[in-house]
């Protein structure tokens, strides 16, 4: 069995696993209680807190508590847009993201919102040049992913972020579910910053928004005032000490499982890259070392995917959340790869756990499968 | 010194089962449910089974099921879902003064939005009267939002009544759930409820996980957007760890339903009794019997509060003043200034306790003993 559909989502590690039963196990009080159980919840919470701003070099009142990567990018879009409306009412975002910030922005849209979608070279990478060219002196919120899910490209985070400085009220959300352990990213350029454990090896229903100090948003949920009022309901105490651990983890272990990634990716390209019908959409230089997005022409994507399946190796067609409604990848087209080209595309995604030997293994089943389907079909 | 948790409103501790079904599905699926391969259709799976069990649990069929991050999202999904969704048809809301912040800081956020929101007020027991439903019904009036138990109190509403009423009457009605529900037995259709919140960590589930019943046809506005998760109607990964979890704390509760129901109302009597036969003065907030089973909210004249919190925790006995999520500060429960008034001395001397799992008889009695010691202590007598 070989698990390619990390982007997906990961496997928890084993400590992750075992501090979420300790916790829920030991310490089960409200962190809002005033009495000692109560307390000791609150405590294991402000040190999640503390680790995971320890990690990230930022403060741990900068940091609220989520449901996931989902709520975290609506949290901060409509947060931003809805608190500094009166400012001006024109916010940027890109062709390329994740569905859980275009929807929000189409739903701003709606609200009234004047939205510029930013256009992708073939590479599946902004302009700064085109931001610079968008940006007006009604513009109050800039919204791009750090990688992207389908192709692994990196968006110029920094240097959007250096253009921006020169605009102090347009605030800077950076998705950067997908970054997370891949691509360093350096937070004194954002304002906002969205995190989801299920992709570092914590457990799914878990995340945080990254809120620099001094910034304001609106609540999407309210109630008993949890997380500073920016995000009320009990917290998930167990998952979010989790989550500190998979980012401790994950963190630590980044230099050393990032060179084996990207070994492993070297290899999965080197290998397919040799098969006539496969186009790598995946940039050579400036992508994530954990993604790689191929089309092989003439053949159907889930059928493919579930050849590859039948030998025990687990890939996706585009991202997960997508891929229940068969759409072509919007990233691609985007991309300006056409449609037919892009109905084929795979996704195969990395973690610390794959090994050579897997890299090795899917390549040869890879080239078996083009050409047992070649046969079948001719 | 063993510690008493009489603070289960607030949060309850995992079931011992729910933890091992947690800790199976974290060892053996890790599949995202939209994966399409075995791993995604095995997470699928789980989630698709737990679902069918929620919905059975109130009578409800599994498509009519939205899983939220707890019981403060579902309350503020049926709110402001009804509310957009509905706002050409009339921005009128009904609910009462009584209600969680969930429910009512979402209402103060549509009100800032143009919606017009009449707080029904509460008679000494915590209770809302029929008839001032009734009256407060106009034909623009889109929502309804009444709990069926108050979490500080414990007083029930007349869900059932209000439902029947409202069959002549176009407006949604939600009810909060979120402590009723595993220890009253609740049918949708029965109710005639069109929404309805609950919460896992309230039934020895996980915390962060809960639902929002539907009823087939009512429209919400999403709050989340994103994938196409939950049928488009609530957007992000599932916490499939949680829901499995959340299942099987469904199950357990369903079981142990009506032995519990019973354990904690004879809870609530020997607490009172024992109070009395020690000739401590206190009264009941609200009713004994028309209450929820596992909530006694008690007001012990010519004491504080905060004092008493502090001593019952010192004798390892962790009880609240009321709603745990007045996070961090005790403020006067606005559930008692609506029963009476904000000068009464009770918003300083009410102390909640509320049963739950591994309580006994002899914790009870111990509690007693301990409150009675305390009271005499601060009352000098
Ligand atoms: C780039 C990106 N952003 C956001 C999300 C959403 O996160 P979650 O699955 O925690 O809702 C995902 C994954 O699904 C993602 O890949
Ligand atoms: C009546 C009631 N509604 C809603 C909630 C909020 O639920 P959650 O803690 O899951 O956010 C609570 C508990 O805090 C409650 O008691």
């Amino acid at each position: 069995m070989i698990y390619f559909d990390n982007s997906a989502t990961t496997k928890p590690y084993k400590e992750v696993v075992d501090s979420f039963v300790k916790v829920s196990t030991d310490f089960f009080g409200n962190p809002s209680s005033l009495h000692r159980i109560g307390g000791e919840a609150d405590k294991l919470l402000i040190k999640a807190r503390k680790q995971i701003a320890d990690l990230l070099h930022i403060k741990a009142n900068e940091i609220i508590f989520t449901s996931g990567g989902t709520e975290s990018n609506n949290l901060a879009v409509k947060g931003a847009a809805l608190m500094y409306k009166n400012r001006g009412k024109h916010i940027i975002t890109t062709e390329i993201e994740h569905a859980s910030v275009r929807e929000t922005f189409e739903q701003l849209e709606e609200l009234g919102f004047d939205v510029t979608y930013l256009p992708v070279d073939e590479e599946g990478r902004i302009n700064v040049a085109d931001m610079e060219k968008a940006i007006s002196q009604h513009t109050i919120l800039v919204s791009v992913m750090h990688v992207n899910n389908e192709v692994g490209t990196i968006q110029p985070i920094e240097e959007i972020g250096r253009l921006l400085k020169n605009y102090p009220k347009i605030l800077f959300h950076v998705d950067h579910v997908q970054g997370v352990g891949k691509v360093p990213l350096d937070l004194n350029l954002v304002d906002l910053c969205s995190f989801s454990a299920h992709k570092f090896h914590g457990l799914k229903g878990t995340g945080f928004l990254y809120i620099r100090e001094g910034i304001q948003i609106s609540p999407l949920l309210t109630g008993g005032g949890q997380e500073r009022k920016y995000r009320s309901g009990t917290e998930n105490v167990a998952g979010f000490v989790a989550l500190a651990k998979a980012l401790r983890m994950t963190l630590e272990n980044e230099k050393k499982s990032l060179q084996n990634i990207v070994k492993t990716k070297e290899t999965v390209i080197k290998g397919i890259q040799e098969i006539e019908e496969i186009t790598i959409h995946t940039p050579a230089q400036g992508s994530a070392p954990h993604i790689i997005n191929f089309s092989i022409k003439g053949f159907k994507a889930e059928v493919f995917l579930h050849a590859l399946e039948e030998k025990g190796i687990y890939v996706s067609t585009t991202s997960a959340c997508s891929s229940k409604k068969h759409a072509t990848s919007s990233t691609l087209l985007s991309m300006g790869v056409p449609e037919d080209i892009a109905k084929s595309a795979l996704r195969i995604s990395l973690s610390y756990e794959n090994t050579m030997e897997e890299a090795l293994f899917v390549v040869k089943t890879i080239k078996e499968t083009v050409n047992k389907l070649k046969e079948v079909m001719n | 010194m063993e510690r008493i948790y009489v603070d289960h409103a607030a949060t309850a501790p995992m079931h011992p089962k729910v933890i091992e079904t947690m800790t199976k599905v974290m060892a053996e699926q890790f599949g995202n449910p939209s994966s399409i391969h075995a791993f995604g259709r095995e997470a699928r799976h789980l989630v698709d089974e737990a679902r069918a069990q929620l919905a059975k649990s109130i009578g409800a069929s599994p498509n009519e099921i939205i899983i939220t991050s707890g019981g403060t999202e579902a309350d503020n999904y049926a709110l402001t879902g009804v509310a957009e969704a509905n706002k050409e048809k009339g921005k009128h809301i009904i609910t009462t003064v009584i209600e969680h912040h969930a429910v009512l800081h979402t209402c103060q956020q549509l009100e800032k939005r143009g919606f017009e929101v009449t707080y029904l007020p509460v008679d000494e027991q915590g209770k809302v009267s029929i008839s001032d439903v009734q009256k407060a019904l106009r034909d623009d009036t889109i929502l309804v939002s009444i709990m069926y138990g108050n979490n500080e109190v414990g007083s029930l509403q007349p869900i059932q009544e209000i439902g029947e009423m409202l069959r002549e009457h176009p407006a949604v009605f939600h009810t909060d759930a979120v402590q009723a529900y595993g220890l009253m037995n609740i049918d949708v259709k029965e109710l005639n409820v069109d929404l309805l919140s609950v919460s896992a960590h309230k039934i020895n589930g996980p915390k962060g996980i809960g639902f929002l019943y539907v009823k087939k046809d009512v429209k919400l506005a999403p709050i989340l957007f994103g994938g196409e998760q939950e049928r488009k109607r609530r957007a992000g990964t599932e916490s499939v760890v949680s829901i499995a979890g959340f299942q099987e704390a469904v199950k357990v509760a369903q079981e142990e339903r009506e032995e519990k129901v019973k354990q904690y109302r004879e809870f609530k009597e020997i607490l009172v009794n024992d109070l009395k036969e020690a000739q401590i003065d206190f009264s009941i907030n609200g009713s004994l019997e028309n209450s929820l089973p596992h909530v006694l909210n008690l007001s012990f004249p010519g004491t504080d509060v905060e004092a008493m919190l502090v001593n019952l925790d010192l004798a390892g006995i962790a009880a609240s003043s009321g709603s745990a999520c007045t996070a961090g500060s005790i403020d006067p429960s606005h559930v008692l200034v609506a029963m009476f008034g904000e000068k009464s001395e009770k918003l300083r001397n009410s102390i909640r306790f509320s049963f739950g799992l591994y309580n006994t008889t002899k914790q009870i009695h111990r509690v007693a003993e301990s409150v009675a010691a305390i009271v005499k202590r601060i009352t000098n007598r």
